[in-house]
């Protein structure tokens, strides 16, 4: 009988713990989470800490590299320990049809007019445009490249070259190399022999690839010489060229953009103050500071406008740029990226 | 009470522990990889009216106003979701297809024929039926046949999948391959070294313990770091073989198997020192002058007496440095190039990246499978007294 009392002693002790710690997680502050790097700590500077003063509640901030099953986890465990996140267009569109977000509270951001139409969603609002592009180092190259032929011609550009591992971007990029125009790329792609196309134009420089995985090190490659052109993110090569005097350059023409947006999990203890950090961080006047810190591109129309055009000019929105510059397919990658992928290892082992 | 009652009182909460975080993940992982049922719970209508379907010719109009039916329903969004995950895992192209399709069906409203062709042309291609057939069963082995690089074709018959998308055999063998070129490896280094540290005393032998365990005090990343500056092209090894002349075009060491070789070496070797010279520590310091004594040449000494005494170590460290190394990704993933993946980074991407938490339980399963045989081996072999003939 004793025996028996333990075991539900201990049971109810167990019990007691996980409802314990049910509560803590209640009581827990606003969690924001994003990108890390240089880029959160700009946000930290004119989100999160005005946001924190302004509300007199303390604001965590994490960081994450990104994956629908990492949100995926975090919603189904119950009660989420991130509130307010930021995520890339694949997982807004994904999370948003699995129902793993809140609605958003569009009448607190000041109405969807007041945000570029690729920002707008029921799950999410942008948080910034980014871009994927070609870079160089123009210290170490002479010639400039000025396409993603260049960067497959490597009787002109001897050396190694860098691309995101994966299929996301380097089938793009190796369509454009291959003479698609940027706008029929993934017309191309959907087309009957488009993947194979894109595939037999990356056996060309297949051997010449070094293939990166997380977005520091195209920076580390060019810098060391180790490549001479590669992909990389805008908002990494201006920074870099910021804190640290090197001459990087980007070649706007073939680039892709994307808009990143904040979201809120569905069941988050804090969602209405994960609303109101979303609005806090949307309003013209905080997110118009960005571009000085980095250069993203910025969805709030109003806060785009108020960028000096010093700094305009750098980001992946301003027109100049855009021109020959595409969308990334969100539709088409979450289709097949599954399938791409198993395909883009099966030949990059070959 | 007996004592026998009491006894399993004290080691209750390492069983209940165990299950918890041991034994119940594991379930859940195999559970997931044949779990099917998820299309079943969404699409409840079209499951029954797709039984009667022997999928041949064109999919029935009585099966297309189920499904119509079953997208007006108010199907809760995540169970939605799970289904179309399963589905476009499938057949690529659910993922758009179905959402757009549900939105379409619930804005046009009560009329029953809804024109899904109409709406898109995806709808009357026979494989997105046959996906859906294919589904509908509560537990199925297409993700343990994907794991190997098989599929149902559409008349449900196993056959390989396209040489295109044969990735996962392949990847599991290199895998495979890279853990037993790093545990040779880290038992040639670890033998020598082992045996120098078990031969030497004093500060010698705490600088040589020191010089093995700093490395596992490091963080992974650092360590990894730190091989990118001395094995890149204007790397430190590369500069100096270049300074000395020996060498005009850099070595490439680095975004390619010798890259993942030398990293993961140094990152495993405490594994195979600490064993081996565990063993080596308890052999009898006058075994090998005996030998001597009896006419054995060092080599001998060594082959005959030595060696069989350390093989327990050796064995352990060996099988220890193998299992670890069949899960690494971090490390190849910055070494490494694209071609030196291992299977752990292809279930990353499923577990994290697009949610298909069947894929990877179920590739995680193929890879649990010699990891317990190895372990159970290892188990044997550490009990194995140390003498033998």
């Amino acid at each position: 009988m004793t025996f028996l009392k333990s075991i539900l002693g201990s049971t109810a002790l167990a019990a007691g713990l996980v409802i314990a710690g049910l509560g803590a997680a209640t009581a827990r502050d606003l969690t924001v989470v994003s990108w890390g790097g240089n880029y959160q700590d700009a946000q930290r500077k004119i989100y999160f800490k005005p946001f924190a003063e302004k509300t007199g509640k303390p604001v965590l901030d994490e960081s994450w590299d990104g994956g629908v099953g990492v949100v995926q986890a975090k919603v189904k465990a119950g009660t989420p320990n991130w509130d307010a996140v930021q995520v890339e267009a694949d997982e807004l569109a994904i999370g948003c049809a699995d129902g793993l977000y809140e609605k958003l509270d569009w009448g607190k951001l000041g109405g969807k007019d007041k945000f570029l139409p690729s920002a707008v969603s029921d799950c999410g609002v942008g948080a910034i445009v980014w871009s994927t592009l070609l870079s160089y180092d123009s210290e170490k190259l002479k010639t400039a490249p000025t396409s993603w032929k260049d960067f497959w011609d490597t009787k002109t550009f001897p050396g190694k070259r860098a691309l995101r591992r994966g299929p996301k971007y380097a089938l793009e990029f190796a369509l454009m190399a291959d003479g698609v125009a940027p706008k029929d790329v993934y017309k191309t792609l959907r087309e009957k022999g488009g993947v194979d196309r894109a595939f037999k134009k990356l056996d060309e420089i297949k051997p010449d690839i070094v293939w990166w995985e997380s977005g520091a090190q195209p920076l580390q490659l060019l810098k060391s010489g180790q490549v001479v052109m590669t992909s990389a993110y805008n908002g990494r090569i201006s920074g870099i060229n910021k804190t640290e005097g090197t001459k990087f350059k980007t070649v706007w023409p073939g680039s892709i953009y994307a808009v990143d947006s904040w979201v809120i999990l569905k069941g988050s203890p804090n969602k209405d103050q994960a609303m109101d950090f979303i609005a806090f961080a949307s309003l013209p006047e905080n997110q118009s500071k960005l571009p000085q810190d980095i250069a993203y591109g910025l969805p709030s129309k109003a806060a785009a406008a108020a960028v000096p055009a010093d700094l305009a000019v750098d980001l992946p929105t301003a027109p100049q740029n855009l021109e020959n510059a595409i969308a990334i397919d969100v539709d088409y990658w979450n289709d097949n990226i599954e399938d791409l992928t198993k395909r883009f290892n099966a030949w990059v082992g070959k | 009470m007996s004592a026998r009652l009491k006894a399993l009182l004290l080691v209750l909460p390492l069983i209940v522990f165990l299950g918890l975080f041991f034994l119940w993940p594991l379930w859940m992982m195999i559970a997931t990889a044949v779990q099917g049922g998820t299309v079943r719970l969404a699409f409840p209508q079209t499951a029954t009216a797709i039984a009667s379907w022997d999928g041949a010719g064109p999919p029935p109009a009585s099966l297309q106003a189920a499904l119509v039916r079953d997208l007006r329903t108010d199907t809760p969004q995540e169970r939605f979701g799970d289904a179309v995950r399963t589905l476009n895992s499938q057949q690529a192209g659910f993922r758009t297809l179905l959402p757009r399709t549900a939105r379409a069906v619930r804005e046009a409203g009560e009329a029953d024929a809804f024109d899904l062709v109409a709406l898109d042309p995806r709808w009357s291609e026979q494989g997105y039926w046959l996906a859906l057939k294919r589904s509908m069963p509560a537990y199925t082995d297409a993700n343990l046949l994907a794991a190997v690089d098989l599929k149902r074709n559409d008349e449900a018959r196993i056959e390989p999948v396209e040489p295109d998308f044969a990735v996962n055999r392949a990847i599991m063998l290199r895998t495979f391959v890279i853990a037993g070129q790093v545990t040779l490896l880290c038992g040639a280094i670890g033998l020598p070294f082992a045996m120098l540290a078990a031969s030497v005393t004093g500060w010698k032998r705490n600088a040589l313990l020191i010089a093995v365990l700093l490395p596992l005090w490091t963080s992974l990343l650092v360590r990894t770091a730190a091989w990118l500056i001395l094995l890149q092209d204007t790397g430190l090894i590369n500069q100096t073989l270049r300074a000395l002349g020996l060498i005009e075009t850099p070595l490439s060491l680095i975004y390619n198997r010798t890259g993942v070789l030398i990293a993961m070496t140094h990152v495993l070797l405490p594994l195979m020192v600490l064993p081996i010279y565990a063993s080596l520590i308890a052999i009898p310091r006058n075994l090998m002058p005996a030998a001597a004594a009896l006419g054995a040449a060092p080599l001998q000494a060594f082959r005959y007496v030595l060696l069989p005494l350390a093989m327990p170590g050796l064995l352990s460290g060996s099988l220890l440095v193998f299992m670890v190394a069949l899960g690494y990704y971090i490390t190849p993933a910055l070494t490494g190039g694209a071609g030196d993946q291992m299977i752990s980074s292809v279930i990353a991407f499923y577990a994290t990246g697009t949610a298909n938490w069947g894929m990877a339980g179920a590739l995680g399963l193929f890879l649990l499978v010699p990891t317990t045989v190895l372990y159970i081996l290892y188990g044997r072999l550490s009990r194995t007294p140390l003498v033998q003939t």
